[in-house]
């Protein structure tokens, strides 16, 4: 209970910044807009490959939404960096407050962040003609799997700036990470005509993980199988993710 | 005596090879100021975050309220409040949110909760802004802010590191008779850090010099001054220069590191009142005139110098400086 009100009360801080800041919620909304509009746009010509099945904007929905998820989440770790140098962090070690709470509150404004997101993709494809197949459940399923896959990353993102404490070396995982992620998995091209080494790879990449879950869930005839497996492995990686951030607050006392 | 805070031996060094913490040990007695001098760097802030367990010692050990700090954390944390040098308030939360997130960190919650947060917004003044992003505070009003959030929870022992850096006088006068009152009324104990004399000799009940990670001398700022022998006598002479003057006062029991500088005639006396008939008469045997004898204390100012200081002058470089 304690450990509940105390990640709630991290999470806050988070949902007060974006609430009172009009510019963070405007670009918040308008970037998955963008991103949707942007690479809808841009990949449109791959329904013409030979080998391609159906709509473009059915197959690109659970992609962009992947894709945003991990983004976000990424920059997660920044409030934890800006902690630091201002001297809140220590003052929050210093207090007995459970240290997973910490990061679980972060993960749970960055999750936030990413659902609402999430949302404005799937209203928006919606109006530009999207299929949900699986009807509101499939897409519920969607919007989870972003949010397991939005928690690993950002308790991987925290992990890192609270043991490298450099916003330099923050930008440098997420900047280095977004695209390879992306690009070794089936968000923007289907499985048949990508490079069968990419196709091995992206078996391991929690990235496709979740694109393949979602898509299925949302987009077609739902595998529960393979939701279900996949929804496991995430949610498998979302916690160990989180245990290594709690773990690197310990991490960082030590090197004080 | 009842011992709230002690430490023995703690070392710690830094890479690559800076030692922070050199064998420091204390001893503060519950319910009153001890006072932490020294200048930057000599280990006063580590000192807090050792005992605050904030981080760990590299060796030595130390019990915060009876508790031992490295073996059992959590249960430290509950007892004590920080107030760090740096600002520990959320900029972007109210004074309020700033004060119920910490209250529920210290698992304080609901009506009580709220009850503390509206005393300590109204004893530190911060009714009026309880509402307004902490952003937008004065300094003296953030360091209120800083003060209350270390008291929420009522601790028995409460650590402030340079608590008045940064504070206009006026504001810092009043954060001194906080302090005052905290440990008189309220019988808290108080590890203060502090460059500030003034600050140390009017708060403080006892004192540690830090130097270089370790404690150089400790005792109440009156045993620390009396440590230095004796105290300064001033004469002011009628005609500057005069010849034999220097001499004549050095052949006076009792008085030493005799310096001329202009007008001005300084000397040192184990004991300054009872030496000044002498010296006079001294003076007059040789003929010369002084128009004001001025006896000084030792000041803390000394006391720091001499156990800190690589400032620390010593009078005969000046006189010979004289001299030439």
């Amino acid at each position: 209970m304690t450990a509940l009100r105390q990640t709630w009360q991290v999470a806050l801080r988070g949902v007060r910044v974006f609430v009172r800041n009009p510019a963070y919620l405007g670009m918040a909304l308008m970037q998955p807009i963008i991103w949707l509009l942007l690479f809808g746009a841009l990949f449109k010509a791959v329904t013409q490959i030979p080998g391609f099945d159906g709509s473009y904007i059915d197959f690109l929905t659970p992609g962009i939404v992947v894709m945003l998820a991990v983004s976000s989440a990424g920059w997660t770790g920044m409030a934890f960096i800006e902690d630091i140098q201002s001297g809140v962090m220590d003052r929050m070690l210093v207090a007995p407050v459970w240290r997973g709470a910490l990061n679980a509150g972060s993960v749970v404004y960055a999750v936030l962040t990413i659902v609402i997101q999430t949302v404005v993709i799937v209203l928006l494809a919606l109006a530009l003609g999207a299929d949900y197949v699986g009807g509101v459940g499939g897409v519920l399923v969607l919007i989870l799997v972003a949010a397991l896959l939005g928690a690993a990353f950002a308790s991987l993102s925290n992990a890192i700036a609270v043991l490298a404490r450099q916003r330099e070396a923050l930008i440098g995982a997420v900047t280095f990470a977004l695209l390879p992620l992306t690009f070794l998995s089936t968000a923007l091209m289907q499985q048949s005509l990508v490079p069968g080494w990419i196709g091995t790879v992206a078996k391991f990449n929690p990235v496709n993980w979740a694109v393949e879950a979602g898509r299925s869930a949302a987009m077609q005839e739902i595998d529960w199988g393979l939701v279900a497996g996949r929804v496991g492995l995430l949610a498998g990686l979302a916690l160990v993710c989180a245990m290594l951030a709690t773990r690197a607050f310990s991490a960082y006392q030590r090197s004080l | 005596m009842d011992v709230a805070v002690e430490a023995n031996d703690l070392r710690k060094t830094y890479d690559p090879a800076v030692t922070a913490l050199d064998g420091l040990s204390l001893s503060v007695e519950s319910a009153t100021i001890f006072g932490l001098l020294g200048p930057n760097g000599a280990g006063k802030s580590t000192t807090v975050r050792v005992l605050s367990t904030l981080c760990r010692p590299d060796s030595g050990s130390a019990r915060v309220a009876g508790i031992d700090v490295l073996a059992e954390p959590v249960r430290v944390r509950h007892a004590i409040g920080v107030v760090a040098q740096k600002h520990g308030a959320d900029p972007e939360a109210t004074g309020r949110e700033n004060l119920v997130l910490g209250g529920e960190f210290y698992g304080i919650t609901g009506r009580e909760l709220r009850q503390r947060v509206a005393q300590a917004l109204e004893r530190f003044g911060l009714v009026d802004a309880a509402d307004r992003k902490a952003r937008t505070y004065s300094g003296g009003m953030q360091r209120r802010l800083d003060i209350a959030m270390g008291l929420l929870h009522r601790p028995q022992v409460l650590f402030l590191d340079e608590p008045t850096t940064g504070l206009d006088p006026e504001a810092r006068v009043e954060m001194w008779r906080e302090i005052e009152r905290l440990a008189g009324e309220e019988r808290m104990t108080i590890l203060l850090t502090t460059h500030h004399l003034e600050e140390a000799d009017r708060l403080a009940s006892r004192l540690a010099i830090v130097d270089r990670g370790r404690v150089v001398a400790e005792g109440t700022p009156d045993q620390l001054k009396r440590e230095l022998d004796g105290d300064t006598i001033q004469i002011e002479l009628a005609d500057p220069e005069v010849a034999g003057a220097r001499v004549a006062l050095g052949r006076v029991a009792g008085v030493d590191d005799v310096q001329l500088d202009g007008r001005t005639l300084r000397a040192r006396a184990h004991d300054g009142s009872a030496a000044i008939p002498a010296v006079l008469a001294a003076l007059g045997a040789h003929g010369v005139t002084a128009t004001s004898v001025t006896l000084a204390r030792p000041s803390l100012d000394d006391v720091y110098l001499r156990h800190a200081g690589r400032a620390f002058r010593t009078p005969k470089t000046e006189l010979v400086e004289v001299a030439a």
